[in-house]
């Protein structure tokens, strides 16, 4: 009737998650208490459970990541205190057992529940503001796309209690991930909650493909964009081609574990080297689909904070596409010691030094961008800052580990682990968090406490140089990843000094929550009233702070790259524009039906509840079909409507 | 309501505006898929082709058949207003072509290196 | 919004939509369907890799060449491309506005799909018989993957088209449900294109 699920799924006798689950859970308890006793579900419901507003998304895109990002730190000083107790004759007090999941999770979690949903969340708020639209192409897809990598999340924070996760890696590499060497739900908990995550990003680099391409306002051709724009796209592309490959491997995995089907086994004829070799054909554009992004949020707050025009737009926007091409002919680099003879290890190295051309072709774009600007010393050019030397360095050791004799003493090495901690850390999440205090005035109508911020910015670098580097020395003197015992003593003292790292990093995180604590209490006397807080120079800054629902009363004509710098040059018309009628379209609740039903789904398919998994894919079936019969999802604003909504904004001193 | 894009945007699947045109375009597509796929059934039959480039033939053969359907069902056409069709398609076919001849070009490279294997173990 | 015309903005330095501000909805919904398909090809492009790569993995299990039958696989090709077609005639006949046309080919296009399919779970059937299921080898899993997705993909796009007759019967053809027969066609085209793939890489060349 239920499948494998029985009592025994729940870590009873295990205090460390049953503890860790008492707590979120009565974390989730009080603030679902606290919502029904202020009234508060009506306008949850109403204005962000149902929104179709790329906005909204983005805002809820950009919780779900820093929320998860709790948990992903939570793994990491799990890890960090384990491998500093645990050395000689000390066991430390994570059995092998859990500290596999906890590495696995913190991979996973990391990357695909904190920095893709930071990334997605922040194409998804500014392009539209930037392309001078009203949204994106598809808005219910939108939504669609938020919450089943919601789902996702709220699926691998459930295989905390009920059940365990994979203990295989956040790549989970067969055989060990075959049914004979994981015969528990773990892999399967891996498996099905990214394929449904999966999906949502699927869909979401499908929306912004589109959008880009086929929604922009007048007179902006694709050399009037923005570069976080082009950014997006590049990202978007990468998307679109890669995760399909992603959603076909884990399906051959998901029918070995199934059905018995022989994609990876040992025997029968299966081919494991084909998973690896599959998954990392995904694996490196995923990487770049998280740091181009970033590239692009450097590009606009470097140009704003040095008063200066982006140099050389044409080679930025070609280094992103070089880099779109070129990341899908390297990836074996992920695998040279897997056997590869020494000709294709070769090609693939070489490849993989020439995609870090594009890479410093930007970052002197950067360079000569600040040159003689004048620079505005906020959080954001500091992050940008601390990004170009850390990710630079990370870069650097990158093209080390490219050539495949140094990679054969490195691969799997903490020198590995270092190195991509060092670019995801120094680039996405910098950059995140660089996007993350310039675009928050704009959503939400005051900045960001500065002092907190600059603290955070420190903390996360002293953090992350401190954490990391160590690293970089164990790893060339011989400690591999994944150590839940340390055998050699004479690595104590690096791995303490990780540990420092680990807990300096707990206190940038400190910091950014007492930033957001601090800002929001003393919001009033950081109000943003002209909606352009830094003297901007693309579109997003032309709106109030927050934007209307419909972004542009009037779209823009746009004639020049930077086109809101241009506008200002040119003085903003004084004369009110005729306002048209719009159609906006109406919130929809098929995207929270279809992740309800989909964690259901999930849930079933995992412990192979037949049943229920059949039902719950019959419900999705019947909400799309429900949807797509209803007729009346547009509403219309009236110009008089729209007259008096922005003579709303005058009145409270925002620009028209 | 006359739609303003028709002049200078097209999508795949959108005709353009002579009706009888189409008709034809569908018909004559049909024709030559009919045609190529009865000639692929024969290369692989007979030895109408010299038997070691049987593979090369159905390959050319089939490329010839998805072009046919790309450019009669699907109106892949070569103004300017269609340049996004074209690239995106162009680079789905480069990504497809690195993904399948990437993947064999690698795992046939893996395979080979493998260690010699017992005859009496099933691969 | 109003709109403006190509020629006011600088033509010569213009492609595409870039000049005019957003495209019609039309051309959004196509243009995104139309990335959705490419998205579709790579996923079973990583599944014709894993075809390639394991092909020769029988594991002394039955071969491609024992299982194929390229009688039904002609059958099944041309039933595939009359649908395809037909499916062509009845987006014309969409485009327009004679329903009734439509309808009949709709039901054409629906009968030969069904046809395909018919022929293929009988000749999954049969492969099951004798012993020739999903796990039985590599080569055997990848075939079954492969020709299976497809299989899957043309099973849904049955049911969309009956969805989509139920909706043109209910509604007439108004712009929404134009659209959306647009992306059907896209689907169905798109389909008939992997099938050529299938048909080349798994049944004649592997009948060879």
């Amino acid at each position: 009737m239920l499948g494998k699920l029985s009592w025994s799924a729940i870590p009873f006798y295990q205090p460390l998650p049953l503890y860790a689950m008492g707590v979120v859970g009565l974390a989730i308890l009080a603030v679902l208490i606290i919502i029904t006793k202020k009234g508060w579900w009506p306008y949850l419901w109403e204005e962000w459970l149902t929104s179709v507003d790329h906005k909204r998304i983005g805002v809820m895109y950009l919780v779900l990541a820093l929320v998860m990002l709790i948990r992903g730190y939570s793994d990491a000083i799990m890890m960090r205190s384990q491998q500093a107790i645990a050395i000689g004759g000390a066991e430390g007090y994570l059995p092998p057992d859990h500290y596999n999941q906890i590495f696995s999770s913190h991979g996973t979690i990391m990357i695909f529940f904190v920095a893709m949903p930071f990334v997605i969340g922040l194409m998804n708020f500014v392009v539209p503001l930037q392309l001078g639209v009203r949204d994106v192409a598809f808005p219910v897809l939108n939504s669609v796309s938020f919450w089943l990598t919601a789902s996702g999340a709220l699926l691998i924070n459930v295989s905390l209690v009920i059940g365990s996760f994979a203990r295989t890696g956040w790549m989970c590499y067969p055989p060990l991930s075959e049914l004979a060497y994981s015969p528990d739900v773990g892999v399967d908990y891996y498996l099905w909650l990214l394929q449904i995550s999966g999906i949502g990003t699927l869909f979401a680099g499908i929306n912004m493909v589109t959008t880009i391409l086929k929604l922009r306002a007048p007179g902006m051709t694709y050399f009037r964009m923005p570069v976080f724009c082009w950014s997006a796209l590049a990202s978007s592309i990468l998307i679109v081609v890669a995760f399909p490959v992603l959603t076909a491997t884990f399906a051959m995995l998901l029918l070995d574990r199934l059905v018995g089907t022989h994609f990876f086994t040992n025997d029968a004829g299966g081919n494991m080297m084909m998973y690896v070799n599959l998954f990392w054909a995904w694996g490196h554009p995923e990487v770049y689909i998280l740091i181009l992004p970033a590239f692009g949020v450097f590009s606009e707050v470097i140009a704003t904070f040095s008063g200066k025009p982006l140099f050389s737009y044409r080679s930025m926007v070609l280094a992103l596409l070089a880099i779109c091409v070129l990341s899908f002919m390297v990836w074996l680099h992920h695998f040279f010691t897997m056997g590869a003879s020494a000709d294709v290890n070769a090609f693939f190295g070489i490849m993989s030094m020439i995609i870090g051309v594009p890479t410093g072709v930007k970052v002197f774009n950067w360079l000569f961008t600040m040159f003689r600007g004048r620079i505005v010393f906020k959080t954001p050019v500091l992050f940008s800052i601390g990004f170009m030397v850390t990710f630079v360095i990370g870069g650097m050791t990158g093209v080390l580990l490219a050539v495949p004799p140094i990679d054969f003493v490195l691969h799997n090495s903490v020198f590995l682990v270092a190195h991509f901690h060092n670019v995801i850390i120094g680039g996405v999440l910098f950059g995140a968090l660089a996007g993350y205090n310039y675009w928050f005035p704009k959503a939400f109508g005051f900045t960001l406490d500065e002092r907190w911020g600059k603290a955070s910015f420190w903390c996360w670098i002293i953090g992350f140089y401190l954490a990391f580097t160590p690293l970089y020395v164990l790893g060339l003197m011989g400690m591999t990843r994944r150590l839940q015992h340390i055998a050699d003593p004479s690595w104590r003292p690096l791995l303490l000094v990780a540990e420092l790292g680990a807990i300096v990093v707990f206190f940038a995180i400190l910091c950014q929550a007492m930033q957001l604590y601090v800002s929001i209490r003393t919001r009033e006397s950081r109000r943003d009233l002209t909606g352009d807080p830094w003297n901007g120079r693309t579109l997003e800054w032309a709106t109030s702070s927050p934007p209307p629902a419909y972004n542009f009363a009037v779209l823009p004509r746009v004639e020049t790259i930077d086109a809101f710098w241009e506008m200002k040059r040119k003085g903003l018309g004084a004369a009110r524009p005729a306002y048209e009628a719009i159609e906006m379209p109406r919130n929809s609740p098929l995207a929270f039906v279809i992740a309800f039903f989909a964690v259901v789904t999930g849930f079933a398919l995992i412990w192979q509840i037949w049943w229920i998994a059949i039902l719950g894919l019959l419900a999705i079936l019947v909400a799309v079909m429900v949807f797509g019969w209803s007729e009346d999802r547009q509403r219309e604003i009236s110009a008089a409507e729209m007259a008096r909504l922005e003579r709303a904004q005058l009145g409270l001193g925002r620009p028209a | 309501m006359e739609d303003p894009d028709r002049l200078y945007d097209r999508t795949p699947g959108v005709e353009d505006q002579e009706p009888t045109a189409n008709y034809w375009s569908y018909t004559t597509g049909f024709g030559l898929a009919v045609l190529l796929t009865i000639a692929s059934f024969i290369v692989a039959q007979t030895n109408l082709l010299w038997p070691p480039g049987i593979p090369m033939g159905l390959a050319v053969l089939a490329i010839a058949q998805i072009g046919v359907h790309l450019v009669f069902f699907l109106h892949i056409g070569t103004g300017p207003d269609n340049t996004n069709n074209i690239v995106a398609l162009a680079f789905g076919l480069l990504i497809v072509f690195l993904i399948i001849g990437g993947s064999t070009f690698i795992m046939a490279n893996l395979n080979a290196n493998m260690m010699p294997m017992p005859m009496n173990l099933p691969h | 919004m109003t709109t403006t015309t190509i020629e006011a903005v600088r033509p010569d330095r213009v492609r595409g939509r870039g000049a005019g501000g957003p495209s019609s909805t039309r051309t959004v919904v196509a243009y995104g369907f139309w990335i959705f398909i490419l998205s579709d090809i790579t996923m079973f492009s990583a599944l014709f890799a894993a075809y390639a790569v394991l092909s020769d993995r029988t594991a002394g299990g039955p071969t491609a060449s024992e299982l194929i039958n390229l009688r039904h696989v002609f059958v099944e090709t041309m039933c595939l491309l009359i649908s395809s077609y037909t499916a062509g005639i009845g987006a014309l006949s969409a485009e327009r506005r004679q329903p009734d046309r439509f309808l009949i080919f709709a039901a054409l296009t629906f009968v030969f799909g069904a046809a395909f399919l018919i022929i293929e779970i009988t000749d999954f059937a049969d492969m099951l018989r004798v012993g020739a299921g999903p796990s039985r080898s590599a080569f055997l899993s990848a075939f079954w993957a492969l020709v299976g997705m497809h299989g899957a993909h043309v099973t849904s796009g049955l049911l969309w088209l009956i969805y989509m007759v139920a909706q043109v019967v209910a509604k007439g053809l108004l712009p929404h449900v134009l659209r959306r027969l647009l992306c059907f066609s896209l689907f169905w085209h798109a389909l008939d294109i992997v099938w050529v793939g299938v048909l080349t890489v798994v049944y004649l060349m592997g009948a060879h």
